[in-house]
């Protein structure tokens, strides 16, 4: 069981929301559009990774071969 | 008490949501995605029970084995599908959600066609 991995997704989306809105503010768009976009292709490495132990063990409970 | 945990994990999860989502709305549906398979997780043991008694009664009412398979593998297919086109719908794409379920639709029937034809067949030895 890992709970702590939706902290850990929750706790970096507020991270890159606050570093978003300060690069923002202090006019580099640019890196703040690039920071949003590495913190959702991290946060998607570890879902696709849980997605697919995920699809893995239903296919065994249900015997879906 | 594994209620509990699911409705605490399901709280927890839902108020996480709320406060990103008018931060960076982009991570929501991770956090639902992965709240969704933990509670999965969560559930495995009871599932586990149920097909347990379910393969034992089948085994003591002598039925084909291969109808209780089936059956198994029919559940498992609704349960996916209605597992990914409920996240689709979460996230707003109505579309995508409903072809999830027309192929889900399609594939539990052509899961179901060895019955079909299985029944024809009983039908047609009945009839003289």
């Amino acid at each position: 069981m890992d709970v702590d991995l939706i902290f850990k997704i929750a706790g970096i989306g507020m991270v890159t929301a606050v570093l978003h809105t300060v690069l923002a503010k202090s006019g580099k768009e640019e890196y703040a559009f690039i920071l949003t976009l590495v913190g959702i292709v991290i946060v998607l490495g570890v879902v696709v990774n849980m997605v697919s132990k995920f699809f893995d063990n239903i296919k065994i409970l249900f015997k879906l071969y | 008490m594994d209620i509990l945990q699911i409705v605490a994990l399901g709280i927890i999860s839902t108020s996480l949501i709320i406060i990103l989502k008018s931060l960076r709305p982009e991570f929501t549906i991770y956090i639902s995605i992965l709240t969704g398979i933990l509670i999965f997780y969560l559930l495995i043991p009871k599932f586990v029970q149920v097909i347990n008694l379910l393969q034992d009664l089948s085994n003591r009412a002598d039925l084909n084995i291969e109808y209780f398979s089936t059956l198994l593998k029919i559940i498992g297919v609704a349960y996916i599908v209605e597992f990914g086109s409920q996240l689709c719908r979460d996230a707003g794409e109505n579309s995508i959600a409903l072809k999830i379920e027309m192929a889900g639709k399609l594939s539990i029937l052509v899961l179901a066609l060895p019955i079909v034809l299985g029944l024809v067949d009983l039908i047609l030895k009945v009839l003289p």
